[in-house]
């Protein structure tokens, strides 16, 4: 810490260099900072909530549905407390390109998903209106839906028994969603599953549910649960494939593409370059410092001290670099977010990224002062000042 | 005074840059040779560019000598146009698969605001009506051309990955869609038999999906059926599989309706006649599309997602290379300062030192371009992947790294080049020639 000063004054021996190389770091960092986040949007993988959660669906294929009938059969399992169920109803609002995420849900599903925080009287209200329907807060906001409204959603896929496309529904509640809950969360429209089954132009969507969420009453039942539950189905032409809500959710994002590896591919590309430059920067700052190292060596710093303050002295641009970057992307990631219109859902840059984007400085810092270094520390003193 | 000046020298170099941006983005690859060419042209006929041309050389001879300093432009730069051309080649080798799927001489008709076959059903009566529709070409026995068709998903293990669960589009066609859609070949096995438990897979879905090679039984809804051949179309067909309508129906318990009919018209201009009369007709609530617009629609958005996110990612990586370049190009004539100095100290103006310097940069920065947008060339063109498409399943899709695209990269490059080098340039031809001569 002492030489803190003088490793300062190294680096900012050259104003202009120093400025461009941390002007680098920081593009790489604020572009890691905005990738992480994507990727984070992408994998809703995380969330502690629904830990204790099942989805059940059918094992041929997402679109076929399951038998109402099958609710009081996995009722009856050991471990499971509840059986919930939901169905996809595929609205749009007034636009093709307004899509909403909108489910038929069972009157217990608000009971199951805890982080669906509503108000108790608006909770009321929601379950004595036929046509009621809760939205999450951020989806109210993109269209300026409030408390009270009407509101038409038209299906892409179910008719109403008159033929018509377009459903009503009144906004009876706005929700928010609890901390820790998926990413996403208060982009949703839930609505009663009995106003589903009654107004549909499709009769059989009484007797049959999209899939079904369980909840059990401890998360580390899991397995035996889901076992249990694919065995009442099996060998029936409805089998069954029950896995747990985070392993539902992480198929799903994969299927989407794997966007993990695209951001590593990414992210691969730019380090290794930050690296180079970075560390070519430092070459030079070190060659041209021949002398003042061996003045250092000649007045008594050790070989030792000299190699730590030039490691240091890397690691220090790149944390400077490195965390301006992250903060400017934590101020740049809401905006983004906003600017999409609710198309992207980013998260803020979270701890978990600040974490890693720190031992990245750290390891990059070190790796590209390393090199240099070591040629400080074995500087000869007299060859040095010599000029040789 | 003195700092005014500075200041006002400082402003026309950023309008200089962004007046140079604007031109280059709009500028056409001609455009691009014929500024080239008159550079050559000035450099070898001009006193002032054979002058410069000797100051370049005497720079490019000591590149050698900053080797590991250069290298930083040049992988800089390749990084940047290597991300940027990878993006753009599969944002547009999605949009191209589904572009190609469709033509302007088939028409697919779904049931009203379904947007996608998926969401869509037509029973047989519509379908009926829809067949018989004006427009719609007619075989050598005067029978429609049309295929009434049905879509599901079904859940197949990604290759490599035996536990994950693909959403894989099953269709269900019927006998006229070998000649509606000629495109299809069957490059292995033989066609399905109507009426059995036989599929044909698409090429794309053979290399994504699990078992699905020709001989294998598979489990479609609680059924086995067998996989008879594999075909090539060379657009988003191929990454389903199909079967006939009657069959799937049955096995899906769909009765008689199906979710879309695909005609053949007689020509192009016959579309709108034939939408006219299906929109009129009261026993119908239709979306007629050809299909070349039916399925170009289903990759606008995500084609767009893809675009920005390339750009954007392109742009802060472009920022870090330019500074990377502006280090090193500094540095370069920092070691050169003398014999900059001396050059005119001896009557050699400011131009040739500006041009050489800005030359010696943008000739790194195409090596760049060349390299990032070679080497993506070489692993990405005609990498496929998958993406979840609009009828909620997987679309196999191919990289396509054009040429043009390729162009674009190097563009870019060409533009870091420029930014980064004219700083150094311009600091280089204004140092005073004493203050250079006396330093070191």
């Amino acid at each position: 810490m002492k030489y803190l000063h003088l490793i300062w004054a190294a680096l900012f021996r050259r104003k202009a260099r120093t400025f461009f190389t941390l002007i680098s770091i920081l593009a790489a960092f604020l572009l890691f900072g905005m990738l992480d986040a994507t990727r984070a949007a992408f994998s809703s993988g995380g969330s502690v909530i629904g830990v204790d959660r099942l989805i059940t669906t059918s094992r041929y294929s997402i679109i076929q549905s399951l038998p109402a009938s099958l609710a009081t059969r996995m009722q009856a399992v050991p471990g499971v407390k509840s059986v919930g169920h939901a169905n996809w109803f595929g609205g749009i609002y007034q636009d093709p390109k307004n899509f909403v995420l909108s489910f038929a849900v069972s009157d217990n599903y608000l009971d199951i998903y805890q982080e669906i925080v509503l108000p108790p009287e608006q909770r009321k209200v929601y379950e004595s209106t036929r046509t009621g329907a809760i939205v999450g807060e951020a989806l109210a906001k993109r269209f300026g839906w409030k408390v009270g409204d009407k509101v038409p959603l038209q299906s892409t896929i179910f008719p109403q028994r008159n033929g018509d496309k377009t459903w009503p529904f009144d906004i009876v509640g706005i929700y928010t969603p609890a901390k820790g809950a998926a990413n996403g969360t208060d982009q949703q429209f839930f609505f009663h599953h009995k106003y589903f089954e009654d107004a549909n132009a499709f009769q059989n969507v009484g007797t049959t549910v999209g899939w079904y969420v369980v909840k059990l009453t401890s998360a580390d039942q899991a397995d035996r649960v889901a076992k249990a539950i694919d065995a009442l189905s099996a060998n029936s032409d409805h089998e069954t494939k029950t896995q747990t809500e985070q392993a539902f959710n992480a198929s799903f994002a994969k299927q989407l593409g794997d966007i993990g590896l695209i951001v590593s591919a990414i992210m691969g590309a730019v380090f290794f370059t930050l690296i180079l430059l970075t560390g070519n920067t430092m070459a030079q700052a070190v060659r041209e410092r021949t002398n003042e190292l061996a003045v250092l060596k000649t007045i008594g710093f050790s070989s030792r001290s000299v190699l730590c303050m030039v490691l240091a002295e890397g690691v220090l641009l790149l944390v400077l670099g490195g965390v301006l970057g992250l903060a400017l992307a934590g101020v740049l990631v809401p905006i983004v977010a906003k600017g999409s219109g609710g198309m992207l859902n980013l998260p803020p840059i979270g701890t978990q990224t600040w974490v890693l984007g720190i031992v990245l400085m750290l390891a990059i810092g070190a790796l590209v002062g390393l090199l240099p270094a070591i040629r400080a520390m074995r500087l000869n003193i007299v060859d040095a000042l010599a000029g040789r | 005074m003195k700092s005014a000046k500075k200041f006002g020298t400082g402003v026309l170099t950023l309008l200089v840059i962004a007046a140079f941006l604007a031109v280059w983005i709009a500028l056409p690859w001609p455009g691009v040779v014929a500024l080239a060419v008159v550079l050559a042209l000035w450099m070898a006929l001009t006193r002032r560019g054979r002058q410069t041309w000797e100051v370049t050389k005497v720079g490019l001879a000591t590149v050698t000598q900053r080797l590991g300093s250069s290298s930083v432009v040049v992988v800089g730069i390749a990084g940047v146009v290597g991300v940027l051309v990878a993006m753009l080649a599969m944002s547009e080798g999605f949009a191209e698969t589904l572009r190609s799927t469709g033509n302007e001489h088939t028409a697919i008709v779904l049931r009203g605001g379904s947007q996608a076959e998926l969401n869509s059903i037509l029973d047989r009566d519509s379908a009926n009506v829809v067949i018989q529709a004006p427009g719609v070409k007619k075989d050598a026995k005067g029978r429609p051309i049309a295929s009434g068709e049905l879509v599901v998903v079904a859940n197949l293990p990604r290759k490599g990955d035996p536990t994950s669960d693909s959403n894989v589009p099953i269709r269900g066609v019927s006998e006229d869609v070998w000649s509606l859609r000629d495109q299809v070949k069957i490059v292995e096995g033989r066609k399905f038999q109507p009426g059995l438990r036989e599929l044909i897979v698409g090429k794309g879905a053979k290399a994504q999906f699990e078992g699905l090679d020709v001989g294998k039984s598979i489990r479609l809804a609680g059924q086995t059926w067998t996989v008879v051949g594999a075909f090539e179309s060379k657009d988003a067909l191929e990454s389903e599989l199909w079967g006939d309508t009657q069959s799937v129906a049955s096995a899906y318990r769909r009765g008689s309706s199906v979710q879309s009919v695909t005609v053949l018209l007689d020509s192009p201009k016959a579309f709108d006649a034939f939408k006219a009369s299906l929109v009129a007709d009261p026993r119908l609530k239709v979306d007629v599309s050809t299909t070349r617009e039916y399925f170009g629609k289903q990759s606008e958005g995500l084609t767009k997602v893809l675009r920005a996110v390339g750009i954007t990612v392109g742009i802060i990586m472009a920022i870090g290379a330019v500074f990377g370049a502006l280090n090193t190009m500094f540095a370069a004539i920092q070691a050169r300062a003398r014999e900059i100095a001396t050059l005119r100290a001896i009557g050699f103006r400011g131009v040739p030192v500006v041009v050489s310097v800005m030359l010696e940069t943008m000739l790194l920065a195409l090596l760049g371009g060349i390299v990032g947008a070679g080497i993506v060339w070489i692993i990405f063109n005609g990498y496929t992947a998958s993406t979840l498409g609009a009828n909620f399943s997987q679309v196999v899709f191919r990289f396509h790294v054009s040429g043009e695209l390729l162009w674009t990269g190097i563009k870019w490059a060409l533009a870091i080049g420029f930014i980064g080098g004219l700083f150094p340039a311009l600091r280089a031809a204004r140092v005073p020639v004493t203050t250079a001569l006396r330093e070191l």
